[in-house]
């Protein structure tokens, strides 16, 4: 087969190209610690969030020193927390969403920062992130979910740590560490 | 000699032939043609009035048409219609016309009905539900074109979007038996290029669309007949995605059809290297559906390494787009040159720029360029975060899908037209202007849409204000985006009623006794002999392709229907 000159540099040039781009984004990956949204959420009955021993009662709850673990539930047309009560974190800590949808797909995503994920009925999304500075954050549900999707949005306030009080928990028991963190709450057991 | 029934010695120009015309020559194969491009052009015309009112609608510039909530109607209406009608019909059309004229095969005329009256009927169906969704009564499908569960539609809208499909593998059906009767006769020929671009894009819908029509008739159908009473919804938007990038090329390769085989024509020269636009075609073949998992970077349910192969894989698509674009534009500046031009970019100024069938296909590859750059941005597994359902996605795919693929077929309806239906084209100077008014209409909305969706305006919503949430726009104001985003969508539409003016009136035109197209393709400067023959053995491909797909899909779905089939489940929701 003949092949022009130009056309094997051309062809060289694009894999060049496309080796650069994997390169970047496994550098990305690996070097920037970019980690994807995955399985390791594990599932949940949609149809029985209420039993949940989290998602039945959706909130904060700290689990180690600056540790948090927000549960989010996504439903018809409103996050909770989110929506009717902005979800609170204290500034300079970790925290882990795990979030899950009660019926159909809704998307979460905190405008201004990385946090962009699908949420889909059976299935926990979970993103941990840190915070660094206190301010507020919209919340758009950025995947249509029926006729009032325009309206499904909610805050996120990631408050100075003198502001956040046990008041902001879901389980204050836990705030003040008496209490060891069990790992069986988790919602990979819960299947 | 070979091949002699694909090119004729001919650089051609627009010189007035006498009447051998494809339907002189084809009749019925010129019907079946006029029928799929007439439903193509309805869809156009209807899908495009959608876009107008969702660009005004969104963007907060004037809001009367429907209400917010009647918006999704309308949003699927646009999605079904130009993603899978307009673009299913004429590629149909063309592909027909393609590989009777390349292979000198009539079509079987009891076939050709059957496929296109399945399409219809599917498309008939489908239309009906998602219209439904207006009346407020029980039928209706707004569910989007992605029709994700559990979110349900009337099983109508199902059972028309599996008729839509059905009918397109019967026509490949008829493209595979019109080759096997000319084989029959050409036991030593290589495949004509333009049959053997229609069999490879025809072997990746087959592989592809197989997704698709699993998730449709196994699970959403009996599902919204009450037969089964869950479905998984991640498994069931794997399956969706499976086909839903290679449908994309499903889009895009019969453009490359036109840009390979008929553009350097129009160009005034002839195509580079018919070898290396086979390798193109076949390199789609293979790589074109693992990588459906690009679309569900931000999925949860599914490991990284998953999403990391279909990444990899996604990147490796670049390379047959990126020698296209380097045949398409060597082989322009071929033409160019043939033509008189000279210089290191001088050369452009030769080209025909006032034939539409030329300015627009040309147009149409430059923004696909643009296109192709945000995509790679899209690819980018974790920069994917930052515009994952943002405006940035319809910024993107109205590059590629609505001009690289749409803008070549409203262009090359300028050449075809005239062959199939008998009659010169009219509105000669409306048509000149049409290519280069979509092009500044998408300039305008595409680099809005692209704007606002790194600022995290997300698609899909019919209203621009979010009370609580803060835009951070890079560059420009919300403001200004949304005014270009209506301006730009406007004159689209105006683009399309030029477009659709002049196929109407030369459709209903009187016929001429001589027509200003020469339908002759010259031969290419490197031609099929130079190339290896096991290019042309379609089943090795096919073979490797589905290897490769068992590779990419098998672990992932079968973690998803390892818990079991229909879990975790959920019912119906109506929207
Ligand atoms: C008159 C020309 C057009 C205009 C004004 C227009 C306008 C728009 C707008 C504003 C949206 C975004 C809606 C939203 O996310 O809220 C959209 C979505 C879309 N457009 Fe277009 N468009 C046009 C032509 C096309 C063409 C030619 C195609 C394909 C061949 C196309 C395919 C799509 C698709 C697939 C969507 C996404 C639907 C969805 O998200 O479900 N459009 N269009
Ligand atoms: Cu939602
Ligand atoms: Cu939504």
């Amino acid at each position: 087969m003949e092949i022009h000159r130009f056309e094997k540099l051309w062809v060289a040039l694009a894999l060049l190209l496309i080796v650069g781009f994997i390169g970047t984004v496994t550098y990305g990956a690996v070097g920037a610690g970019v980690k994807m949204v995955d399985e390791s959420g594990g599932t949940v009955d949609a149809n029985a969030l209420n039993d949940h021993p989290r998602f039945g009662e959706p909130g904060t709850y700290q689990v180690g020193e600056n540790e948090y673990e927000v549960y989010v539930v996504a439903r018809q047309f409103l996050f909770e927390p989110g929506t009717n009560e902005p979800i609170r974190v204290p500034a300079g800590s970790t925290v882990t969403f795990h979030i899950t949808s009660s019926d159909v797909i809704h998307g979460f995503e905190v405008a201004g920062t990385n946090i962009n994920t699908m949420v889909i009925p059976g299935q926990v999304t979970q993103i941990t992130v840190r915070f660094e500075e206190s301010r507020s954050y919209g919340i758009i549900c950025h995947e249509y979910c029926g006729a009032a999707h325009h309206t499904m949005e909610g805050q996120l306030q990631v408050v100075p740590p003198s502001d956040f009080s046990s008041a902001d928990l879901q389980n204050p028991a836990v705030a003040d560490r008496d209490a060891p963190v069990n790992d069986a709450d988790t919602e990979e057991e819960d299947e | 000699m070979a091949f002699a029934d694909e090119y004729k010695e001919t650089a051609g120009e627009a010189i007035p032939i006498d009447r051998e015309a494809f339907v002189d020559q084809y009749p019925h194969d010129a019907f079946i043609v006029r029928l799929n491009l007439a439903v193509a052009f309805g869809a156009l015309g209807v899908g495009g009035l959608f876009g107008l009112i969702q660009a005004l609608h969104r963007t907060g510039i004037y809001r009367g048409f429907v209400s917010s909530a009647d918006y999704y109607t309308l949003l699927t209406g646009h999605g079904v219609l130009l993603a899978l009608v307009f673009t299913t019909f004429f590629i149909t059309g063309i592909f027909s016309w393609a590989v009777v004229a390349s292979l000198d095969e009539k079509l079987s005329e009891r076939l050709s009905k059957l496929w296109f009256g399945t399409m219809f009927v599917g498309t008939l169906l489908a239309g009906f539900a998602i219209v439904g969704g207006l009346t407020g009564g029980p039928v209706s499908a707004d569910v989007l074109f992605t029709f994700y569960a559990p979110m349900a539609a009337s099983p109508i809208f199902y059972l028309g979007a599996a008729l839509l499909i059905v009918g397109s593998w019967v026509a490949g059906v008829d493209w595979f038996l019109a080759y096997r009767r000319w084989r029959a006769e050409h036991p030593d020929e290589r495949i004509p290029l333009r049959t053997f671009m229609v069999l490879s894009t025809m072997l990746m819908w087959y592989i592809s669309t197989l997704g698709v029509a699993i998730e449709v008739v196994v699970f959403l159908l009996p599902w919204s007949l009450g037969l089964i009473p869950a479905v998984d919804p991640l498994l069931t938007r794997t399956l969706f995605w499976y086909f839903g990038h290679p449908v994309v090329y499903f889009w895009l390769m019969p453009a490359y059809l036109v840009w390979y085989t008929i553009l350097p024509k129009l160009s005034g020269g002839r195509l580079f290297s018919d070898p290396l636009a086979r390798v193109v075609f076949i390199l789609f073949v293979i790589l074109s559906t693992p990588v459906g998992f690009h679309h569900q970077y931000v999925d949860p349910g599914i490991a990284e390494g998953f999403k990391f192969i279909a990444m990899t894989n996604t990147m490796f698509l670049l390379l047959p787009s990126l020698l296209t674009a380097f045949t398409v534009v060597a082989s322009m500046e071929h033409g160019a040159r043939q033509r008189g031009g000279t210089g290191r970019l001088g050369w452009l100024r030769a080209l025909p720029w006032d034939n539409p069938a030329f300015s627009g296909c040309a147009l149409a590859g430059l923004m696909f360029a643009a296109g192709g750059f945000s995509g790679m941005i899209n690819a980018g597994m974790n920069i994917n975060y930052l515009i994952h359902n943002t405006l940035w996605v319809p910024g993107h795919f109205h590059l590629t899908v609505g001009t690289a693929a749409a803008l070549t077929f409203m262009a090359i309806t300028y050449w075809l037209l005239p062959q199939v239906t008998g009659k010169n084209l009219k509105l000669k100077t409306v048509a000149m202007v049409q290519p280069f008014t979509w092009f500044v209409g998408m300039t305008l909305m595409s680099n809005a849409m692209h704007r606002a969706g790194l600022a995290g305006v997300p698609r899909r919503t019919a209203e621009p204000q979010y009370a609580n949430v803060e835009f951070e726009n890079v560059i420009g104001g919300i403001a200004e985006m949304r005014l270009q985003i209506a301006i730009g969508g406007t004159i689209l539409f105006i683009a399309l009623l030029m477009f659709l003016a002049v196929v109407v009136a030369t459709w209903f035109g009187e016929r001429s006794a001589k027509l200003e197209v020469n339908s002759e393709l010259p031969k290419p400067l490197s031609g099929p002999e130079h190339s290896p023959v096991v290019l042309d053995d379609l089943r090795i491909w096919a073979l490797i392709a589905i290897v490769l797909v068992a590779i990419a899909y098998g672990p992932p779905l079968w973690s998803m229907v390892a818990d079991g089939l229909f879990a975790p489940g959920s019912p119906p929701i109506p929207v």
